[in-house]
């Protein structure tokens, strides 16, 4: 089957498990998730090319999208310096309440996207906190950009950290030490030890927390307002198509996201592909 | 970190480029689901007539979401010149908030609601299940698709017409309208959370033999939506659903909107606006209109939630509100 | 030592905290503030109610469903990705962060869209006698799609590592497969195995876009938690919503401490093994 496997003689029951095993996976991955993308792409193109192209080309879906990739733009940049910061300090100090700030980190993974929006209502709305101070200062933060940016945040607060934690945990931190005991100044150390030793994890915790950045939809229709061509992102512009009964339209948007996605995961195949060899010598050895 | 700055500064500039770039008056219409099609005609119409009238041009906006979420986005600082709702009590909860005065409804004719429309069936073409009227719904065998009363607006006037229904038959009480309605929603497969998600059920997964619904969202599916074909059942009586609409007091002073908001609203009422509502299929208010689309609208006993139910408060407080009528009856399996 | 040597610490956990602090802690402040304004015997009649109880069960109980099920199939997929060879193998690989990407509904609409009973897969189930949309089979079905990433990505790199020395000899001292596999394998797998879960778990408690579109909605049978809370907020019910929201948040934080305390108790017997 493969040069792994080909170092030992394989009797022919234990092939016939590795071909079951492989399709019972391969059965599952298909009916679970492969099905659901096709599904978008089938839509989108039910009734042909050009209405799903004038779809896509429709003033609200360019505003959607233009909304889209500037939350994403603030958001994502503002995660990551977060995710550093936090997986420094977790991984190379010892402090009290680690294990809780690890789960805090997490939070937001099971905070209802329903109630994620709510909170910043409850903080910034009118009837908030800071509503009335904001109002009294003419400052809008929900049914703005600033809300879906927050809102956005909020949701994908942990992807970055989660995914260098357990990999600066693994590294250690040697080497950074040796820079420091050789005169390196911290920002010298973290330039060229440290980040260039994260830099993978760092680029997947980077293309995850966009991924989801940009597909929020929960969190974001909360804090939206629905106010067409202005503060509705992608997601809101499906579910509004949706709505109206314009299938092609909310699956030929919709498609947009599912093309980010594949987009996204294609560039993380691809780089593991070219760089393999370099990343799986930074892999955690398990955690 | 020098890098982000940059970045951020650009993205936040892109930001404030977005909200000062118009420049004339801009008017927020804070709408429920189904009006899109509605309100893009009324607001081409009317920007063309103001600027025919006046020196400045009027920018529409428009924000869509189901009418319960949209009031609340409304209280919660959405910036709304102008509410089209789905139901009374929706506006009532923005004028409780102070945001506009609480006779809101007496401030425009016909309580405020220039369209209406009416609770009416949609079936399967050729009706195989033989539906005619509402106690047809609850024979065995017959499932009904109708939204949750208790997250939909307009679902609410579909509750109301039933109760309504079952009150004005012969020996009809509050018992046996409790009754009714129990049976009813002992029908009903799939609670969608919105009138949207229910048509889309009804229509799209093929789920249920009946589709309780407003009469212009039944019209719009009928005539443009799908090839299936479906047919319309009118009951013997059904309830006048008003979807109102009201001047945001408090958002036009600020925004220095008034006259534009007022005359929109007005808009709504003049024989221009009357006929783009009657050519989406509302029925319209002015006599003269309603005329002209006689045919469109077959004639039903109707009957007003003033009628039956006094007004909308006393309707919510006694049908939908926590541990009222619709959390007591259960539904489903 | 290492405290000196390194620069940052203030900085980079001060940020952190901040960070954390306005982003999360401030926001759920308000949160609770507004839910303790149903006050303590509000809270106990709201999570008394047999609504609120069967729809805490249907969220619960399909997440712990889904995420079992997810432990499961996500252990069989990550060791067929990890360990086997065969065509496709990075497209499947890829496929698996799918549910990160695709926004929540136009996951509930596709997956609405498959499990109709005149959907492609839908129409087939229906002539076996399953009905998946709109019954709680629906509701989890959506959440083992949404936690399904969850265990792959945790288990991926550990099986990377596992020692295949490790099997080999335990073969070699006469272990059957499945020995191997229940006695040797799997122990050494199961803490990251439950993190997955847990994280997975967690993931579909609260999840709303993709489960809605698919549940049939129904009070008392197909109703999720989250939705519930939709609907007190359709009554203007901010308070009562909130402490829905708290409710479930707590539920959610308890299980991420226990995933941190399985995370720390899983680096302990690691440390014994090797």
């Amino acid at each position: 089957m493969s040069a792994r496997m080909a170092s030992r003689p394989i009797g022919w029951p234990r092939r016939v498990v590795h071909v079951g095993l492989i399709l019972v996976a391969l059965i599952f991955l298909v009916l679970f998730l492969l099905l659901p993308l096709a599904t978008v792409f089938v839509e989108a193109f039910r009734e042909g090319i050009a209405p799903y192209v004038a779809a896509i080309r429709q003033p609200e879906a360019l505003s959607a999208i233009r909304l889209t990739l500037i939350v994403a733009v603030i958001a994502v940049p503002l995660n990551v310096v977060f995710g550093i910061a936090a997986a420094w300090a977790m991984t190379r100090f010892e402090f009290r309440g680690k294990a809780l700030l690890g789960a805090l980190i997490d939070l937001p993974f099971s905070v209802s996207p329903v109630i994620s929006g709510l909170v910043y209502v409850l903080l910034f709305g009118a009837q908030g906190w800071f509503g009335p101070w904001l109002e009294a200062h003419d400052i809008k933060i929900i049914f703005a950009v600033p809300g879906l940016v927050l809102a956005t945040i909020f949701i994908t607060l942990p992807f970055v950290a989660r995914e260098l934690i357990p990999l600066m945990q693994s590294q250690g931190s040697e080497e950074e030490e040796a820079a420091r005991v050789l005169g390196a100044s911290g920002w010298q150390m973290f330039f060229r030890v440290t980040l260039p030793n994260i830099r993978w994890a760092l680029l997947y915790g980077v293309l995850l927390c966009n991924a989801r950045a940009m597909g929020e939809f929960g969190a974001v229709s909360v804090v939206s307002g629905h106010i067409r061509g202005l503060t509705t992102t992608i997601p809101l512009e499906v579910e509004m198509r949706y709505n109206e009964y314009d299938y092609v339209g909310a699956f030929a948007v919709a498609s947009l996201l599912a093309l980010l996605a594949l987009v996204t995961l294609a560039v993380k195949t691809l780089l593991e592909w070219r760089y393999g060899d370099e990343i799986a010598a930074h892999a955690p050895g398990g955690h | 970190m020098k890098k982000f700055f940059p970045v951020l500064l650009t993205a936040v500039g892109m930001v404030l480029a977005v909200s000062v770039a118009a420049k004339d008056v801009t008017l927020l219409n804070v709408s429920y689901d189904p009006t899109r099609e509605l309100y893009r005609q009324i607001n081409n119409a009317f920007v063309a007539q103001w600027k025919t009238q006046h020196s400045d041009s009027v920018t529409m906006q428009m924000s869509h979401g189901g009418s319960g979420k949209q009031a609340r986005s409304v209280v919660d600082g959405l910036p709304a010149d102008v509410v089209t709702l789905a139901l009374a009590y929706d506006i009532d909860a923005i004028a409780d908030r102070g945001l506009l005065a609480k006779d809101w409804q007496k401030r425009l004719p016909h309580n405020a609601a220039p369209y209406t429309s009416t609770i009416v069936f949609l079936v399967r073409k050729g009706n195989p299940k033989g539906i005619k009227d509402w106690a047809d719904l609850v024979r065995p065998g017959v499932q009904v698709v109708t939204p949750n009363p208790k997250s939909s607006g307009g679902a609410r006037w579909n509750f109301l017409a039933a109760w309504g229904y079952a009150l004005k038959q012969p020996g009809g009480s509050e018992a046996t309208a409790k009754a009714y309605v129990t049976d009813l929603y002992k029908h009903v497969p799939v609670l969608d959370t919105g009138a949207r998600g229910a048509t889309n059920t009804f229509a799209q997964r093929g789920i249920g033999d009946v589709l309780i619904a407003w009469e212009n969202e039944a019209l719009l599916v009928q005539r443009g939506l799908t090839k299936d074909g479906f047919e319309i059942v009118v009951p013997s009586v059904t309830i006048v659903a008003e979807p109102p609409v009201a001047v945001v007091d408090a958002n036009v002073d600020k925004h220095g909107t008034r006259a534009v908001a007022q005359a929109y609203v007005e808009f709504l009422y003049s024989p221009q606006g009357q006929e783009i509502a009657a050519k989406n299929y509302y029925r319209p208010s002015s006599p003269e209109v309603a005329a002209r689309f006689a045919s469109q609208f077959p004639a039903t006993h109707t009957f007003t939630i003033n009628d039956v139910f006094g007004d909308w408060r006393q309707a919510q407080a006694k049908f939908f509100n926590e541990g009222a009528v619709f959390d007591q009856i259960g539904t489903g399996h | 030592m290492r405290r000196r040597i390194l620069p940052g610490f203030g900085i980079s956990l001060g940020y952190a905290l901040a960070y954390l602090g306005l982003i999360v802690l401030l926001p759920l402040a308000a949160l609770a503030w507004k839910a303790s304004g149903i006050g303590f015997e509000g809270l106990l009649r709201l999570l008394s109610a047999p609504r609120t109880l069967a729809a805490l069960r249907l969220s619960l109980g399909g997440a712990l469903l889904a995420a079992l099920i997810n432990a499961v199939i996500g252990l069989l997929v990550g060791w067929v990705l990890v360990r086997y060879r065969f065509p496709g193998r990075r497209l499947f690989d890829a496929l698996v962060d799918l549910p990160f990407a695709l926004p929540t509904a136009v996951a509930g609409i596709a997956l609405t869209n498959l499990y109709a009973p005149n959907g492609w897969l839908g129409a087939w189930l229906e002539k076996i006698g399953i009905k998946v949309a709109y019954t709680p089979l629906g509701v989890f079905v959506a959440m083992v799609f949404v936690g399904f990433p969850f265990v792959v990505r945790t288990l991926q790199p550990v099986l990377t590592a596992l020692e295949r020395d490790v099997e080999e000899a335990a073969e070699s001292l006469g272990a059957r497969r499945w020995q191997t596999f229940f006695r040797v394998i799997l122990p050494m797998l199961a803490p990251t195995l439950l993190t997955g879960f847990a994280l997975a778990l967690a993931r579909a408690v609260g999840e709303y876009g993709s489960v809605i579109f698919i549940a049939g909605n129904i009070p008392m049978h197909s109703e999720i938690a989250p939705l519930l809370i939709v609907q007190k907020l359709e009554q203007f019910d901010y308070a009562g919503a909130a402490a829905l929201g708290v409710a479930m948040l707590l539920l959610s934080f308890l299980l991420l401490v226990s995933v941190a305390l399985l995370q720390r108790w899983s680096n302990r017997w690691a440390e014994r093994t090797s």
